[in-house]
């Protein structure tokens, strides 16, 4: 036994480096001959741009060179393509305005890139860029939804009332008869507030061109460096890929918004050509603020059908997503199929129908972020729940037990597409009822009460979707890539092994989880295992990282690959050994006869492969060096229930978290230790969105939240000690049996911690508070009903 | 950032007549708000005059009856100081809440009170404790230091080289922060002080800093938590932002005074 197997809490190998400063992020590479870029950006939301001129810029000290739009579309630059083709309600396509990375003629958001300063530093190519002279022609912004959609100012001229597309899911007639067969209809409206992702390293891009070769070469911030290669490549700049080359270094986090193909990556990579040196640039924090794709920002109406037992009949949705000024690069999948596929929810809903418009508006495009739309789809199922529970006078756990899906149901078919392969959700509920003791919630209730408090608590069950895939699916729903993942395990003369994943990790530990899969596997232990990833020069094509797929999806190319090669070690193994090749047995590293006391260590076999004297040489290769790539069968449905409990202080609206529970089935667990800081880091993001984060606008366009100073990040102190667990139903549409983690925590988590909040201002007959739940809208919210109680 | 010189200054006198010479000179403590300023090129100083190093300008003394305080005196040291922690306890909770370790580490009270950041909490301790601004050229009275927010009557040049507070009879001050950028969103120093009454409030006010008279007059009458929750503050002139109308920051400002006077004792 190695110890560092499936199941074990292996330290992080990878946080050796990053605790000590020397991890090697992109801002950390040098570049001989390297230049330093700065974007001059749009300080307008909405503009058109009448001339830039550049001349007193051109001349400044260091300057290098100067583009612009203009320059790009004269060199037939294209436009950032967008990933996920959806169809409106009619069949007619959405509507893909153009997106060129150099704004070329308008500018539609406050941020947008006017031109590109390449000089000797950084210094001087940001004081060139105040130099040069823009002459725009401001035109009025439109950042409410409703605004937009009700035409007038247009983000592009191209797309009347600035709707992309208005698409449905489900039967409408089969929801339209539940409701019509109702005992009660609860409705909500509802925001999913606009987020601003936050990743502690920004974006950051070091171009190069090589002119000997032809080469490019591109190092940049992202999650999916090989799907960065085929967009900018194939769509925007027209470089084959054997010329590409990206390279993603150690990434900082992303959350999402480093999956997205970003003008900066475009406009560097094209520019590197032109000067023919290096070209260094990385975002500012205020950049970040200002361009990194934002987050969720749904508006959403529903009604739930009931009977007058509280079973459910039937669910309405309307939604209202904002996709910003330009579509990104999953900006359409993620409030359709990633958000409105998920609204059975736990639940046996009978009848479900949704209806998603998208709408252009002159703020920053918003994508995937942390969850990505399962969040927004949790949030509303259940706060209209909780809602439909009061309304209908029955206890909030029971309306959801009755409405569960139970184990034995499963693979259950919900009516918005979904097949949920496995799961119990009435066993994750019960433990967490259980470890929150929420049976002696009127207790503490009670204490807090004489304290002067106003405690609640709130519950969330929920199931997501993880993985994306299997890529046929995909493909059917508009997706323009596969959804698979590859691997390359390569085991050295040695029997040290390297293995090269698709996948990307920006923070999650793969280098260790994965690792621990081969442990198992080849029953070595991980310090002879090194997992490579991110280069495109030296990984095999891959999709990366997002939709918590890289266990998933990654993991099983990871594990089929070992099998191969394990099956050819065997064939090996059965050479030298003298024996069939069916009595060949392997088991913590060792290759043994059966029924005799042959046997052969893994590095033995590892040596003969590279060393083939004594070789089965008419039946196999040298070497031992296999690759494999996984389309999986379904996506894995991890789900769970989240509890959580607060106390307000009813004077300032001060609202804290006293305990939050979560039991969380994620299917088998290969780093216990990574899994909870996963679910962790997931409930502090789902807290914040819940109570600190939200992105403001003005209606000029300006962002009042572009710095922390305004946008309340989370803070350790903002969260309590997590009881989290684990209960697993082992994944079934994947050979590692696992369903996935890194997004759980901001999935469950929001709604427990409104429907807490609302339930501590139940007395007062508040009924609604809008994320986030702010100390100030606590308060207003008990300033109101008190206003209001006394008037009636 | 923009270019500067930088100059290193061996005395306060050196540093006052560096920072007039120069064309636009600014004197650097802490760094935590000057910096900052210049890295999103929001300011564009000739030379900065970096004061670290002077070694006069550190240190607290007693004074008997009150606690100096040299300018360049660090939030840490201050919150540290077992004579502020003895005879001004609510100065000594009050620097331990500004910002962060790092910003406490670096950030000073000359700094703070020279800048007069409308949501910084030092301007609260020097007008509720009816503290004396000693700069390289005079005394200020608290009354006539601040000027409305981010302006002081310090002139060109003035530097800031200590604060006076003399002893309180009794004084606490309640923050309650923003939840951003955790500088307070009501600040209120109440104290009983040569006699006097006072309650002071940042993070409220449009001009910055100011004393609130209603509350005053109430404790003064009656020097109980409930007197001074039963003022209405009018929400006249004060800061509406995305984190608190002005009508939450007035009723803030009885709450976080009535709390303090519980503090207080
Ligand atoms: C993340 C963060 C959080 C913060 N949170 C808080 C908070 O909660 N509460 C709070 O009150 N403050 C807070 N601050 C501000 C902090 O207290 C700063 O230290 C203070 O505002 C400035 O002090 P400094 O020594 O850093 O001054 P500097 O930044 O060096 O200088 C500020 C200004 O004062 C001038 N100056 C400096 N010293 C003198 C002097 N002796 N005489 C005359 N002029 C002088 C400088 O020329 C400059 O114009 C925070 C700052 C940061 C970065």
């Amino acid at each position: 036994m190695t110890g560092t197997g499936i199941g074990a809490s292996v330290k992080r190998v990878e946080d050796q480096r990053f605790l000590t400063g020397n991890g090697n992020y992109t801002d950390d590479i040098n570049r001989p001959g390297q230049s330093h870029a700065w974007i001059l950006r749009s300080p307008h939301a909405h503009a058109t741009i009448t001339s830039v001129d550049i001349s007193k810029a051109e001349k400044a000290d260091g300057v290098i060179a100067i583009f612009t739009g203009a320059d790009m579309a004269a060199d037939g630059v294209g436009g950032l393509p967008c990933g996920w083709h959806i169809h409106n309600k009619d069949g007619s396509p959405m509507l893909e305005p153009g997106h060129p990375p150099l704004a070329h003629e308008k500018v539609r958001h406050v941020g947008d890139q006017v031109a590109i300063v390449i000089a000797a530093t950084h210094d001087a190519a940001r004081d060139a860029a105040e130099l040069i002279e823009v002459d725009y022609g401001v035109l009025p912004a439109v950042i409410n939804m409703d605004a937009a959609l009700a035409g007038g100012t247009l983000v592009h001229d191209d797309v009347p009332n600035n709707r992309c597309f208005d698409w449905e899911i489900g039967d409408k007639n089969a929801v339209e008869a539940a409701f019509a067969a109702a005992d009660h209809v609860v409705s909500i409206d509802l925001v999913n507030n606009r987020l601003i992702p936050n990743a502690m390293e920004p974006r950051a891009a070091i171009s190069e061109f090589d002119r000997s070769s032809g080469q490019y070469t591109l190092h940049t911030t992202t999650q999916n460096p090989h799907v960065i290669r085929l967009l900018m490549g194939a769509f925007v700049l027209q470089i084959p890929e054997h010329k590409l080359r990206i390279v993603a270094p150690d990434v900082g986090g992303g959350f999402g918004s480093k999956i997205f193909h970003y003008a900066e990556e475009a406009i560097l990579t094209w520019a590197a050509a032109k000067v023919h040196q290096p070209i260094k640039w990385t975002a500012e924090r205020s950049e970040s603020f200002a361009t990194d794709a934002h987050g969720r920002d749904h508006e959403t109406h529903a009604d739930l059908a009931l009977d007058k037992s509280g079973k459910f009949l039937g669910l309405r949705v309307a939604t209202k997503a904002n996709v910003g000024a330009y579509l990104s690069t999953f900006g359409s999948s993620v409030p359709t199929y990633l958000y409105a596929t998920l609204l059975a929810g736990v639940y046996t809903t009978p009848a479900i129908y949704a209806e998603v418009q998208t709408v252009f508006t002159n703020t920053v495009p918003v994508d995937a972020y942390r969850g990505a739309g399962r969040p927004e789809c949790t949030y509303l199922l259940e706060r209209l729940v909780t809602k439909a529970a009061r309304q209908v006078g029955i206890d909030p756990v029971a309306l959801r037990k009755m409405n569960m899906i139970q184990p034995d149901q499963y693979p259950y078919q919900t009516p918005v597409a979904l097949m949920y392969d496995c799961g119990d959700s009435p066993a994750t509920f019960e433990s967490a009822l259980k470890a929150s003791d929420y049976a002696g919630f009127g207790a503490r209730r009670a204490a807090a009460e004489k304290s002067g408090k106003l405690r609640g608590i709130g519950i969330s069950t929920y199931v997501e979707a993880c993985g994306i895939a299997p890529s046929a699916v995909a493909g059917a729903l508009g997706a323009r890539a596969g959804l698979y993942e590859s691997a390359q395990v390569r085991v050295h003369p040695t029997g040290s092994v390297t293995v090269y994943t698709g996948t990307h990790s920006h923070g999650q530990g793969h280098e260790t989880t994965f690792a621990q899969l081969v442990s198992e596997s080849f029953g070595i232990p991980i310090d002879q295992i090194e997992i490579s990833h991110g280069d495109t020069d030296q990984v095999q094509f891959g999709m990366g990282t997002y939709g918590s797929r890289s266990l998933a999806v990654g993991g099983p190319a990871i594990l089929n690959a070992c099998n191969k090669v394990i099956d050819k070690a065997k064939k090996i193994a059965a050479h030298i050994m003298e024996a069939d090749v069916s009595d060949i047995e392997f088991a913590d590293g060792k290759f043994t006869v059966a029924g005799t006391d042959k046997e052969m260590a893994f590095a033995e076999i590892s040596l003969a492969a590279y060393v083939p004297h004594n070789y089965p040489i008419e039946e196999i290769e040298p070497g031992l060096d296999e690759n494999a790539f996984y389309d999986p069968l379904n996506f894995s449905f991890p789900g769970g229930a989240h509890i959580c409990e607060v106390e307000i202080d009813p004077e300032t609206g001060d609202t804290e978290i006293i305990s939050f529970t979560a039991v969380d089935d994620v299917g088998r667990v290969v780093n216990p230790m990574i899994v909870e800081g996963q679910v962790h880091g997931g409930l502090a993001q789902g807290v914040g969105q819940a109570m600190l984060e939200g992105c403001v606008y003005d209606d000029a366009g300006q962002l009042l939240t572009g710095s922390y100073m305004d946008y309340t990040m989370p803070r350790a102190d903002n969260l309590p000690n997590f009881s989290v667990a684990t209960q697993s139903v082992m994944g079934a549409s994947n050979p590692l049996e696992v369903k996935g983690v890194g997004e759980v925590g901001a999935i469950g988590s929001p709604p427990a911690v409104i429907n807490a909040i609302l339930d501590a201002l139940a007395p007062l007959g508040v009924d609604d508070i809008s994320m986030p739940a702010t100390s100030l809208k606590v308060w207003q919210a008990i300033q109101e009903s008190s206003v209001r109680q006394a008037a009636e | 950032m923009y270019q500067f010189n930088y100059q290193k200054a061996g005395s306060a006198d050196e540093a006052a007549s560096a920072v007039t010479a120069a064309e636009d000179g600014r004197f650097l403590a802490g760094g935590m708000t000057l910096i900052p300023t210049l890295k999103q090129r929001l300011a564009q100083p000739s030379d900065l005059v970096d004061l670290a190093g002077i070694s006069d300008l550190v240190g607290i003394e007693d004074g008997g009856d009150s606690i100096t305080i040299k300018g360049m005196t660090r939030h840490v040291d201050v919150a540290n100081s077992d004579l502020v922690k003895s005879k001004i306890p609510a100065l000594a909770s009050l620097a331990d809440n500004i910002g962060d370790p790092q910003v406490r580490n670096r950030g000073t009270i000359g700094g703070s009170l020279a800048n007069n950041d409308p949501a910084a909490d030092y301007p609260a301790a020097v007008l509720g404790l009816n503290a004396t601004v000693i700069t390289n050229k005079r005394e200020i009275a608290a009354e006539d230091y601040f000027d409305g927010m981010f302006t002081t009557v310090l002139e060109e040049g003035e530097l800031i080289t200590a604060v006076r507070f003399p002893i309180p009879a009794k004084a606490a001050y309640m923050k309650f922060p923003n939840p951003a950028s955790r500088y307070a969103l009501v600040g209120v120093m109440v104290a009983q002080t040569g006699g006097d009454t006072r309650v002071a409030v940042t993070g409220a006010g449009q001009d910055g800093v100011f004393r609130a008279s209603e509350i005053e007059s109430a404790l003064s009458a009656n020097w109980s938590a409930d007197a001074a929750k039963a003022v209405k503050m009018s929400d006249d002139g004060l800061n509406a932002d995305i984190h608190a109308s002005a009508e939450y920051r007035a009723h803030l400002i009885s709450v976080m005074a009535s709390r303090a006077v519980t503090a207080a004792g």
